[in-house]
């Protein structure tokens, strides 16, 4: 099938589902090409390569809904799914929120977002390998304890999404995306314990990924100053996140701000908004605009244009974020975030302070920096919180000792109340991203 | 449902052993150990009910072809969705690309191998009636509804497949599998003096569509709302090193984190496990029998062939009375370790390479009463469900979360409390491992397990076990 009869498709499906009876109706189809090369020691484990398709609609009957997904792109296949799908609807629930947006805003150009990088075009297997060869080499050479490794990855993918529905809605765009990752292993000459850390850098150009030697030298710090990590005492005491685990906090956030989450009373936030849920330190946007972003894109999976949205100002809780469905069920504006089915973010992530990590961490006569965190353990339903936890001990302001097998308990609720210092660190990795977070106070249980 | 997957891949796109041995063939054209080529067909179906609405239903059909091909510890791997003999030979010549060596003539002649039945299959749920399974869905919504007047929310999720798949290797074999899988969940909200908790229960097997009664529907709904109803209840969990009693059944977690993740064989061919070159040792409490078992019937890890076309053929015995005695194999590993194969290598879908995985993983009967293993505590914790675990199999650390958990005070449960995260080192808490129960439950939950992206269904298992002491994330 040749790009434009592929870029007709989802056009041609949605005409179908309305000849075939459908009131309102959608289509989407991606093509993905993927590049993946893991050197392990300066060896290839493994290279893959491939290319898919896939094609997803969503179609209604007065205010029936069916969808259907199919990677199998002959006309016979979708055909046959758009009937079922018909006959199905037949059995779905009349519900009059369901349905195709109603916003109008026009889409942003895609120029600005910078979500394509052509040079991706021309990497190839030989490129990938080399750029992972010699982030690993560069890696195991820098300390003598970190001698073991699980690989350097390389992962270089370019994509593009087709979109239409019956309400005129027609829209295209292109995405790359690349990575590259390091997972180094040591072990403490003193106690012979093993430790595992990592590093990665993540961009939508092969240019924005940082250096092979800047990937090794993080990792292997990283690994390096875990080692001989013991348990400390259970106590009550502040805690500081680092950027790549404070990002893990955002995510939290995300899942009790999205209107899905609201709706069906799966959040600790649900009846919050206009009130301060957050210290004034606490400024949290959703941007799917951001030039380069990671989550970056023009509309979102409903056809909706992207745009920038303040969840949290100042501690105030001023936004959910709205897909369609969740916009006509609380009576709120659409925010770009719709995914045909609840909500994914854009670019999520709290505004950077003013302090700087260094302060921060000076700021802690005793405490907890959290480095890595591990497993479940996050309720949204009631914001109980409680991790596993990596980190460097800190005393009088310094990082005293590495400590393992703890885990840091809370709620999300009086965790973001108790946020007293954001750093001026922000760092973008994915789609959830902020900078250094000191929390005023939680429990660290160790023995 | 009497076509095999062989019979449909050679109706649908010509796929009959001479081609898929031409396949192979281009896939060896640099050489190499072993190649080859897993065919998928999938159609599955989904429904869900929230706020006492069907809001949708759900078809999806997937379709695809991934052609591997190693070369000493080295794997191609090329996938595609289009399964023309055409794009086949071109995804081997992609994959072929690991090796640079003369082509090897590879004259094995396909021989079908057949698999075992473990799959008790009646009527397929992918091609059942799709108001019978409405109509037990709502009949589960309501029976959540009407148990408590507090259930504020109720959600039930019902999902079907049936994968059609179809393996050819260069060693000469070709074997296919229809494997059925359908999950049931129901999850609900309660509220008491504007305090809100969440109870939920799910059921997952490797069966057709008669091992879903209305009756397990029901009781499920109710379990569901029972757990929330106490979870209102629910007091903060303590926080530090405590004895821990874990409850027969899904509490199995345990073991899948602690000791399966870390005796899959690529971590220790690597040296990446606690468990690495440790084939021998004692490295549990005496009392700790591991096994892992994909010849189990009808269960969510249960299969007839694994990823790579290999028929798992017994139980696998990990540790036996605290005795390290096996890793789990995929042909890679057990190749590269000169072990043998036993049948772990799974793999997601066709975009994925297979990699040693687990199937239903269990903790042996002990011979301890369970209420004298919770008689034997003064202060601590008793599990009964849990939201999933994590492990970093390297450092044998590992965590994993309680949803629903009691107090212990002197021997008796006391009040609920809250979820709260345990935290250990792999062999450590196996060595603290000092009671195990004779009440070996095999859990039905809907348990996926994620590992290098990759998702797969898999069982749990264990009886009621006592761990003297471990670290608990309360407050």
């Amino acid at each position: 099938m040749s790009a434009t009869d592929m870029g007709a498709l989802p056009d041609k499906l949605v005409r179908k589902a309305s000849d075939l009876g459908a009131d309102q109706s959608e289509a989407w189809l991606t093509e993905s090409t993927q590049l993946s090369a893991r050197v392990r020691f300066g060896q290839v484990e493994t290279l893959t390569e491939a290319t898919t398709r896939a094609i997803s609609f969503r179609l209604l009957v007065g205010t029936r809904t069916a969808r259907g997904s199919s990677s199998d792109l002959s006309w016979e296949t979708l055909e046959s799914l758009t009937r079922h799908a018909l006959e199905r609807d037949r059995l779905a629930s009349e519900d009059s929120y369901a349905g195709l947006p109603d916003d109008s805003l026009p889409v942003p150009p895609v120029e600005g977002l910078a979500l394509y990088d052509p040079t991706l075009e021309r990497i190839g297997p030989q490129d990938a390998i080399a750029r992972a060869g010699e982030t690993e080499r560069i890696g195991l050479a820098l300390d003598p304890r970190v001698k073991n490794s699980s690989g350097a990855t390389v992962r270089v993918n370019r994509g593009r999404v087709w979109g239409a529905n019956s309400k005129g809605f027609r829209g295209s765009y292109r995405a790359s995306g690349a990575s590259l990752t390091l997972e180094l292993h040591g072990r403490g000459e003193s106690d012979g314990s093993q430790v595992t850390d990592f590093w990665y850098t993540a961009a939508r150009s092969w240019d924005g990924l940082e250096s092979p030697e800047s990937v090794a030298r993080k990792a292997v710090e990283r690994v390096r100053r875990q080692l001989g990590a013991r348990k400390v005492e259970t106590q009550e005491v502040p805690v500081v996140f680092e950027p790549l685990v404070a990002a893990e906090l955002l995510s939290d956030l995300f899942g009790a701000v999205c209107g899905e989450a609201v709706y069906l009373k799966r959040s600790f936030l649900l009846d919050a908004r206009g009130q301060q849920v957050a210290s004034e330190q606490v400024t949290v946007v959703d941007d799917g605009l951001l030039p380069g972003g990671l989550g970056s894109r023009p509309f979102d999976r409903e056809g909706v244009a992207c745009r920038r949205t303040v969840v949290i100002r100042k501690g105030v809780l001023e936004s959910f974020l709205c897909g369609s469905y969740s916009a006509r069920k609380l009576g709120l504006p659409l925010t770009g975030n719709g995914a045909g089915n609840g909500e994914v973010p854009g670019n999520f992530y709290l505004e950077p302070g003013n302090t700087s990590p260094a302060a921060i961490v000076k700021s802690v006569e005793r405490g907890l920096y959290v480095t890595r965190l591990m497993g479940q353990g996050v309720n949204l339903v009631t914001g109980d919180y409680s991790r596993g936890a990596f980190g460097l001990w800190l005393e009088r302001g310094e990082l005293a000792y590495p400590v393992h097998e703890i885990t840091i308990s809370g709620n999300l609720r009086q965790m973001l109340a108790g946020v007293e210092l954001v750093g001026n660190d922000l760092d973008f990795r994915d789609l959830f991203a902020a900078p250094t977070v000191k929390i005023a106070s939680m429990v660290v249980a160790g023995t | 449902m009497a076509e095999r997957p062989r019979q449909l891949f050679a109706r649908l796109f010509g796929l009959d052993t001479a081609l898929l041995q031409g396949v192979l063939t281009e896939a060896l054209r640099g050489g190499g150990d072993f190649a080859d080529v897993y065919l998928e067909a999938r159609r599955a179906t989904s429904l869900q009910i929230e706020e006492n609405l069907l809001k949708e239903s759900r078809e999806s059909v997937s379709l695809g072809a991934g052609i591997r091909v190693l070369a000493g510890e080295q794997s191609g791997y090329a996938y595609t969705n289009d399964l023309t003999a055409e794009a086949l030979r071109a995804a081997a010549r992609v994959a072929a690309q690991i090796a640079s060596g003369p082509a090897r003539v590879n004259s094995e002649k396909l021989q079908s191998l057949t698999a075992p039945a473990r799959y008790p299959l009646e009527q397929p749920a992918a091609l059942a009636d799709l108001r019978t399974k409405s109509e037990l869905l709502f009949a589960a919504n309501q029976a959540a509804r009407a148990a408590d007047a507090r259930v504020q929310e109720v959600q039930v999720g019902w999902g079907d497949e049936l994968r059609l798949v179809l393996i050819a290797n260069s060693e000469g074999e070709y074997v296919d599998d229809i494997q059925p899988l359908f999950t049931f969940s129901v999850s609900v909200v309660a509220e008491r003096n504007q305090q809100r908790q969440v109870g939920w229960k799910n059921l997952g097997m490797r069966a057709g569509m008669e091992a879903f009664t209305r009756a397990r529907a029901l009781g499920l709904a109710r379990e569901a709302v029972e757990q929330a109803a106490r979870l209102l209840e629910a007091q903060p969990a303590p926080a530090g090193e405590l004895p821990v009693v874990l409850a027969a059944g899904a509490s199995g977690v345990l073991l899948h984190e602690s000791v399966g993740h870390p005796l899959e064989a690529d971590f220790n061919r690597k040296q990446l496990s606690v468990f690495s070159g440790r084939l021998g040792e004692k490295v549990a409490s005496a009392l700790c029998t591991v096994i892992d078992d994909a010849t189990l019937v009808g269960l969510r890890g249960s299969l007839n062939i694994d990823g790579e076309g290999t028929i798992p053929q017994r139980p696998t015995l990990l540790i036996q009375e605290g005795r390290l005695v096996a890793y789990l194999q995929d042909r890679l590993s057990a190749r590269l370790m000169k072990l043998a194969p036993t049948g772990n290598g799974r793999r997601q879908d066709y975009s994925c390479i297979p990699i040693p995985r687990m199937t239903n993983t269990y903790l042996a009967a002990g011979t301890s009463q369970p209420e004298e293993i919770l008689q034997s505590v003064s202060r601590g914790i008793y599990c009964k469900s849990f939201t999933g675990g994590q492990v970093e199999p390297a450092a044998g650390k590992f965590t994993f979360s309680m949803h629903e958990a009691y107090l212990i005070d002197e021997g008796r449960l006391t009040h609920p409390v809250k979820g709260a995260t345990l935290i250990g080192s792999g062999i450590e808490v196996l060595n603290n491992i000092t009671m195990v129960g004779h009440d070996l439950e095999l859990d039905r939950g809907a348990w996926s397990c994620g590992k290098e992206g990759q998702g797969a269904p898999v069982g749990v298992g264990t009886p009621t076990v006592k761990i003297a002491k471990i670290t608990v994330g309360g407050r």
